[in-house]
């Protein structure tokens, strides 16, 4: 009501448009969407913030002291976590890591090749396979976890690394964001140049197109990364093998022990944080690469 | 798939008159080796921490010398394991031996995922009270389960504030609602304790107290009995404190909750034997400052309490190795060398009655160091522990109370429409699943 009554009001006001009143207007329409986008950000640090200084309490501090006040326990969390089963959750994070890395590198190089096959290749049936890929995006991933280890156990392959890679290479949005991005990024003019000049196929995708969808890849790769490290219900229902246990599922083990065993919240917090970090670190590292869009590009249009 | 339930139950339901071996016929068929054990290698799921520990003695005592090795593979507790047994059973690769609390039993037995080890565990019945073995046998002549832990329901409460406030340990409900009353008297911002909708587990204790038996099989139907007197008696007993105002409405669990007790806001807990684990953790400034009693009860005269929690040892029907996981299963939770491993490294409560009061258990938890006899009571209390009566869906009626109760406990409205909201959706699911329902 009153965004409204001010928006009314300001027109009125300023019948001649003055440059008195032109400054003051301004400030007042940057002030409710500046307001929204705080408290936006609030709404999404406060979370974080709050693991940020939970991971500093004690065991003891966690639940009396303020929320916000930083505890002295940050150091014996990280070596109770260290200590924890001789060190598994080290074994999680590496496990975390293989999925994550191998997984979306995989699913990455899948979705170039098709992606950059649908885009520039018209053969019959593409718009089939690309709508059949459509309705793969709508799919929840969460509801294809058990046919997939239904499908997995007939293949003896449940509680193995592979069993949670292999679901995870063909990912129908990593192949549609390819599409998309190689229908725009690499010119049939371009292709076409490259066969004049006698390139095979191969070629032409190699030294020509994969260069220019760099960006685009480097987008579906860390789309798959995230998505991956925080993957949960797949490795759930496949990985019996706690050794083999991605991080989500090492912490989720650490929370629900028993009705007689209270949870190790401390431990979980400390390591829910860790986790975080290589996503960090990965996404500072690998951002650069979206600039490059800028430079590559070899028609004058 | 309706079928198969409806067939199951028959035939758990009606195994009293054919005998167990019927079953075992039908269970283990298709292997050989199910008569002799070893050498065999068995994968067991648990979720108890230490548990790989306990399996090491196995695999270098008994185990060696039967040529029986286990290895256990931790998994993360509660419904979410039931799931995930079921899913893999349906790939017939669900591990040799599962933990199962005692609630999911009828869930596993009825998808036909256990195996019946009646003939291997003949022995071992005698060491357990006869309620605890109930819960594994389902009622028939088939045993389904070993049973490893209880969690037989107590009162916990603040000795110093008990003391400082003038009130006296409550052995009847009704004195206990006139303690309520009486603290909010003499300290308004206090409360005894909460009433939490969280907690499904707890409530069924409480009503399995009352007398109440929320699935019964009767021939080849099962009678869903949760709005029964027993329970109303409960939930108006328990809807009417929060309603006055005499308790708190506040969910267990949570870091306010946690806070609650450590600074003595609530000074009362109805809780199992493994709350000094939990008070450890939650309220650590409190140590030395509780007491254990046993729960009050609805009729001066008798001595009987519920339980929450607690799980069993139970054997899959995917397994190729059935006699020696169930050897395997009746050692962990029989021999004193286990069951004491058990306790050190897993910090459970074994079910097995002399175990209970084995050199283990002669120190009493160190949050409670002040109540030197907490052990041997605790043996006591476990005693008069009430049959319970679990049903295939226990987890739909869960999920139900933690909304229609969540709801109640909130608004302060009546707990009756809310176990009515429970009973109506747990009759639902069952017909739903194929089985029959009597009404």
């Amino acid at each position: 009501m009153s965004s409204l009554a001010v928006r009314k009001a300001a027109p009125a006001a300023g019948t001649t448009p003055g440059t008195a009143q032109g400054p003051p207007l301004r400030r007042r329409i940057a002030f409710v969407p500046t307001l929204t986008l705080l408290l936006g950000a609030l709404y999404c640090l406060l979370p974080v913030a709050w693991v940020l200084i939970a991971a500093t309490k004690s065991g003891r501090e966690l639940f009396s002291t303020f929320t916000f006040l930083p505890g002295s326990g940050f150091t014996q969390n990280v070596k109770d976590l260290n200590a924890y089963r001789d060190g598994i959750y080290w074994k999680w994070m590496g496990n975390s890591a293989l999925y994550a890395g191998l997984g979306a590198l995989l699913s990455t190089a899948v979705s170039a090749l098709s992606g950059y096959a649908l885009a520039i290749y018209r053969f019959r049936g593409r718009e089939t396979v690309f709508g059949v890929l459509m309705a793969g995006v709508l799919m929840p991933p969460v509801i294809l976890a058990i046919p997939q280890y239904l499908l997995l156990a007939k293949a003896d392959l449940t509680d193995s690394y592979a069993s949670v890679l292999l679901p995870l290479v063909l990912s129908p949005y990593g192949v549609y964001l390819a599409r998309i991005y190689s229908s725009a990024a690499v010119p049939g003019d371009v292709v076409e140049a490259g066969r004049m000049d006698g390139a095979s196929e191969w070629r032409i995708f190699t030294r020509i197109a994969l260069p220019m969808m760099v960006p685009g890849l480097v987008t579906v790769f860390l789309f798959q990364f995230v998505a991956v490290w925080n993957n949960f219900l797949l490795p759930y229902i496949m990985l019996s093998d706690d050794e083999k246990f991605p991080i989500t599922l090492g912490l989720f083990t650490l929370l629900e022990q028993g009705s007689n065993t209270p949870a190790l919240y401390t431990l979980v917090i400390t390591g829910a944080l860790l986790a975080i970090v290589p996503l960090i670190a990965l996404f500072l590292v690998i951002q650069r690469f979206w600039s490059l869009d800028l430079l590559s590009g070899a028609v004058k249009s | 798939m309706p079928n198969t339930k409806l067939r199951r139950l028959v035939a758990t339901s009606i195994a009293v008159t054919l005998g167990g071996t019927a079953l075992a016929a039908c269970g283990s068929s298709d292997d050989k080796s199910s008569s002799e054990s070893g050498p065999a290698s068995l994968t067991y799921w648990s979720w108890a921490p230490g548990m790989d520990k306990v399996a090491d003695l196995w695999n270098k005592g008994p185990g060696k010398q039967q040529k029986i090795t286990v290895t256990v593979k931790k998994q993360a507790s509660g419904d979410t394991l039931v799931t995930k047994i079921l899913t893999a059973h349906k790939a017939k690769k669900a591990p040799d031996l599962v933990q199962a609390e005692y609630q999911a039993l009828p869930t596993l037995v009825s998808n036909d995922a256990l195996a019946d080890i009646a003939d291997e565990s003949k022995d071992a019945k005698s060491k357990f009270a006869d309620g605890v073995w109930q819960q594994t046998t389902l009622g028939s002549d088939s045993v389904y389960a070993i049973p490893q832990d209880i969690g037989p329901m107590m009162f916990y409460y603040r000795q110093d504030l008990f003391k400082k406030y003038g009130l006296t340990v409550p052995t009847t409900w009704e004195q206990f609602a006139e303690t309520a009353r009486a603290l909010k008297k003499k300290a308004p911002d206090k409360d005894l304790t909460t009433f939490s909708a969280n907690d499904s587990g707890l409530f069924a204790g409480l009503a399995q107290q009352a007398g109440a038996k929320w699935w019964t099989a009767s021939g080849d139907k099962w009678k869903v009995g949760i709005d029964d007197a027993a329970t109303q008696k409960v939930a108006d007993f328990w809807g009417g404190l929060v309603k006055e105002g005499a308790i708190d409405n506040q969910p267990m669990y949570t870091p306010s909750w946690n806070k609650a007790l450590n600074t003595g806001k609530q000074i009362a807990w109805v809780s199992a034997v493994w709350a000094p684990g939990t008070l450890t953790t939650a309220a650590p400034d409190t140590k030395g400052k509780w007491a254990m009693a046993p729960l009050p009860q609805w009729d001066g005269s008798t001595d009987v309490t519920g339980s929450w929690g607690g799980s069993s040892t139970a054997v899959t029907t995917d397994s190729k190795h059935k006699a020696a996981a169930a050897k395997f299963a009746t050692w962990l939770n029989t021999d004193p060398q286990a069951v004491a491993a058990l306790a050190k490294e897993g910090g459970i409560y074994p079910a097995a009655t002399t175990a209970q009061t084995s050199d283990a258990f002669s120190q009493p938890p160190a949050f409670f160091s002040n109540q030197a006899d907490f052990y041997p009571k605790a043996a006591e209390i476990a005693k008069t522990t009430a049959p319970s009566a679990w049903g295939p869906n226990v987890n739909v009626a869960y999920t139900t109370f933690n909304d229609a109760f969540g709801a109640a406990a909130k608004d302060k409205s009546d707990f009756g429409a809310a176990l009515k909201k429970m009973q109506d959706a747990t009759v639902a699911d069952l017909k739903k699943q194929g089985f029959g329902v009597a009404q």
